[in-house]
């Protein structure tokens, strides 16, 4: 039972660090992008190959696989993602879902159907005993680090310079320019750090998460969630919220296998249907 | 009754080509049963998809809702005809009368979660009911076969005549003929004064709702007969091929009618069914050259659409054209 | 329906934004066929007052009754139909249609056909003659059937009113008609106000006051969402308190 929880709240950091970027680019910056799970299944992948093929040790495959999504972030944001900021919702969610479709087939092509895992090393295998309660050493290890990016991700969105400038952009863009916030260099960065945090947490998630081409489409909803039922008010909704979807499905998948992903569309639709804001953010 | 006081000789000349370019699809459409015979299972698919982009054109082009799960509805009709011709009655007719009438029902019930919010809650509704539907045909094995989908359904030929035959004849009439009647309700619907109100409600809900329109009321109306559509064409597809399996809730099936529509134009009717035509073509000759990815070239062609500019393709269909589309 | 009763009235009507107050305990009649202008210095709550009457805001708290019937939570929508009907400092037109179509559209709302699915709109004569009307009263009839987006702001102005006359209201809120429109065209929006129906009660938003003391015959003034004082335009005219909010602010004349 603890240990399902355990299990539950790992799940739920992973699927946090993925949506993380999303939360701000959709939350904040109000851009539908439903492309963002390509570019988490561009770390995992990372971490596959490196881990696998190139003799990368899997430690010093994560910040790799964070860099590597990040740049393809920087990438696409210079030359693409630029382009439809000022348009309507109907054209992001087409251009995005044109991505998903690419990205899906260019992967299946280079990569094969087939499912693919990371290389973890030994010492992240089996599990601890902790008051009687058996722990995944991999699972604790997600914790940590997911723990750790969260907490930096409160601190610099709520704190910094940086994230004063963020907001300040997202209001009224005009207005910042006018004083002196490199308004287009912000969101590239945004950009760029949301979608190496999905790198990330694909990485990351490669050994729990099922890694294959359709990653992007598996998963697009769960971040959907995270984002629409945290709310957008704030990075605390959306982490309450990967938390508890993460922990749901767990058990879900334990106790109720025969229903698992409907109870969880079934909360969704009825936490949206009672709260259109969002599960977690403040009344207005 | 009187001449039109609204046409202005400009405008009538104009109605006038417009009605002749109409007729001119309409008889292409059926020429293409003489001219393309091995071709009909094909056109039957067209025909499907266009009956399905037009319900999505009602609510994406004409209310201005933007919907990513309207397989929802085109599912739960496919099932509904498919498990009525099974288990009740083989009558074509009557299958597909219990899947409009099933894709209405959900639509009128999900209205009212769909017009709460903003774009994105909307999003999220129509993509989560349309993903649980999906989830439960998939569980409910008992019912609808689950992965293996519903089989050994049998149609009865249409009015006791017309046999379903391989070569796609009648399958191709059917939907047809069903994509007639819709595009005739439609074209009355939207020329109608609730169609009006509707204009002013994607133009401008807020004074819509200032000049006595009741908003909420009109997007239900709207949200429900499209969705009787959209559960028509899923009934077709049940009927003709006489299969229905977990891939009509898909997710890249919605993903898919918002490209039709958008490669038609939004906003005039015909932006379905000729965004079908091009589609389905346009599927067609990808997947003989490469069956296993012609969906990166689909994503590809949407990327680069939305970064060339919707309203330029807008322009290449489009007689009239309108600035700014829904948002 | 009681002839005594007045056309809209409020009491002690309240609205709070958080911790603005914008609205402050307002007690406001508007009689029969009045000709009330509303003024107020900028970020007097004048259209959140309006905003409230229309339906487009809630209060927080306070009724509003129109002719006796309280319609403090009636939908925009029905309040039009009980016969209050109201035009936007900022155009709210419908840029895709022609003004034609939208006056159309607002009389066959109002004739109760907007909700009919099978029949002609274009073919319909009521509607059709009512249109002809409005457009020849509110001289639109040569852009009749121009694209509104593409019309001449001043034009668009004479629809904003033209589109509120179309729903026959018993009431009229008029939110700054002359907003933004160049001198010299004033006095064409200004003739169309003046022959406005008489048994229509207007209340008149507005910051020229030129307009304001050509056209009412009673005058509020509202500060800091309270209202300050109301009386004829004379009374208005040499009241000292007036006086001293409008000098107070300099951009108003």
């Amino acid at each position: 039972m603890l240990t399902l929880l355990f299990d539950g709240i790992a799940s739920g950091m992973v699927l946090f660090i993925l949506a993380s970027g999303l939360a701000v680019t959709l939350g904040l910056m109000n851009f539908i992008n439903l492309a963002h799970g390509a570019f988490a299944m561009a770390g995992g992948y990372a971490t596959v190959l490196l881990t696998t093929h190139a003799g990368v040790p899997f430690l010093a495959s994560l910040p790799l696989a964070f860099l590597i999504a990040a740049a393809l972030g920087a990438l696409f944001e210079r030359t693409l993602y630029v382009h439809l900021y000022a348009r309507p919702h109907l054209d992001q969610v087409l251009f995005s879902i044109g991505l998903v479709f690419m990205a899906v087939t260019a992967v299946d092509y280079v990569m094969g159907a087939q499912q693919r895992y990371a290389e973890v090393p030994g010492y992240l295998k089996g599990r601890v005993e902790l008051f009687g309660v058996g722990l995944g050493r991999y699972r604790i290890f997600i914790i940590a680090v997911c723990g750790a990016v969260a907490f930096a991700l409160q601190l610099i969105l709520g704190r910094s310079r940086f994230g004063a400038q963020l907001r300040a952009a997202v209001d009224d863009a005009r207005t910042a320019r006018g004083l002196g916030i490199p308004v287009s260099r912000i969101f590239t960065i945004t950009f760029a750090v949301g979608s190496g945090l999905a790198g990330l947490g694909g990485a990351l998630g490669a050994e729990i998460l099922t890694l294959t081409p359709t990653f992007p489409l598996k998963y697009m909803i769960s971040f959907l969630i995270v984002v629409t039922v945290g709310g957008t008010s704030s990075i605390t909704g959306p982490f309450l919220a990967a938390l508890l979807l993460g922990i749901a499905d767990v058990f879900g998948n334990y106790y109720l296998p025969e229903i698992g992903a409907f109870v969880t569309y079934l909360l969704m639709l009825t936490v949206l249907m009672i709260r259109p804001q969002g599960l977690f953010a403040r009344p207005r | 009754m009187q001449t039109t006081p609204f046409a202005i000789p400009s405008k009538a000349a104009g109605a006038g080509r417009t009605f002749a370019l109409e007729a001119l699809f309409w008889a292409a459409a059926v020429a293409a049963i003489f001219l393309a015979p091995r071709r009909l299972l094909l056109l039957n698919e067209i025909a499907i998809l266009g009956l399905f982009a037009l319900s999505l054109d009602l609510v994406l082009g004409y209310a201005g809702i933007v919907s990513l799960g309207h397989a929802a509805f085109f599912g739960l009709g496919a099932y509904s005809a498919g498990l009525l011709l099974l288990h009740v009655t083989t009558n074509p007719l009557w299958a597909l009368f219990a899947a409009a009438l099933s894709g209405g029902v959900l639509g009128f019930a999900t209205s009212f979660l769909v017009l709460r919010g903003t774009d994105l809650t909307r999003l999220m509704v129509t993509l989560g009911v349309s993903l649980l539907l999906g989830e439960a045909a998939n569980k409910l094995h008992d019912l609808t076969g689950g992965a293996d989908g519903l089989q050994g359904i049998t149609a009865a030929p249409v009015f006791g005549l017309f046999r379903f035959d391989l070569a796609g004849h009648t399958a191709y009439v059917l939907s047809l003929a069903m994509l007639f009647a819709c595009v005739l309700v439609a074209r009355r619907i939207t020329a109608s004064p609730f169609g009006m109100t509707l204009r002013t409600i994607r133009d401008n809900p807020l004074r819509a709702a200032a000049i006595g329109v009741p908003v909420t009321r009109r997007l239900v109306a709207v949200y429900t007969i499209a969705a009787l559509f959209a559960g028509l064409a899923g009934g077709l597809l049940a009927v003709t091929t006489q299969f229905v399996s977990l891939d009509v809730f898909d997710f890249a099936r919605s993903a898919d009618v918002m490209l039709v529509l958008i490669l038609g134009g939004t906003g005039y009717l015909y932006g379905g069914l000729l965004g079908a035509v091009a589609f389905k073509v346009l599927q067609d000759v990808i997947s003989t050259l490469t069956p296993q990815y012609w969906r990166f070239w689909i994503g590809l062609l949407l990327v680069a659409l939305m970064i060339a500019g919707r309203d330029r393709l807008g322009a290449v269909f489009k007689r009239v054209p309108r600035a700014g589309g829904p948002s | 329906m009681n002839a005594t009763l007045p056309a809209l009235e409020t009491q002690h009507l309240n609205k709070q934004f958080g911790g603005l107050v914008a609205t402050r305990d307002v007690s406001f009649t508007l009689l029969r066929g009045a000709r009330h202008a509303l003024i107020g210095p900028n970020g007097a709550g004048k259209t959140t007052f309006v905003n409230q009457l229309s339906g487009v805001l809630q209060p927080s708290s306070g009724s509003i009754a129109l002719y006796g019937q309280d319609i403090t939570r009636l939908r925009p929508d029905l309040r039009v139909r009980a016969g209050l009907a109201r035009t936007f400092q900022i155009n709210q037109l419908f840029r895709d249609l022609t003004p034609r179509e939208t006056l159309g559209i607002a009389v066959a709302q109002r004739l109760g056909s907007g909700g009919r699915l099978w029949r002609s709109f274009a073919r319909d004569p009521a509607i059709a003659a009512e249109s002809a009307a409005l457009l020849a009263e509110f001289r639109l009839d040569d852009v009749a059937d121009t694209r509104t987006a593409s019309l001449a702001y001043g034009k668009q102005r004479l629809l904003e009113i033209a589109l509120a006359i179309a729903a026959r209201p018993k009431v009229l809120l008029l939110d700054e008609p002359a907003a933004g429109v160049p001198e010299d065209e004033r006095h064409e929006i200004l003739g169309v106000v003046k022959a406005l129906p008489a048994d229509v009660a207007i209340l008149l938003i507005e910051h020229d006051m030129d307009l304001v003391f050509a056209f009412a015959d009673r005058i509020s003034v509202l500060v800091e969402g309270a209202l300050l004082v109301e009386g004829t335009p004379a009374e208005i005219a040499a009241d000292a308190r007036v006086k001293a909010v409008y000098l107070g602010s300099s951009d108003h004349g």
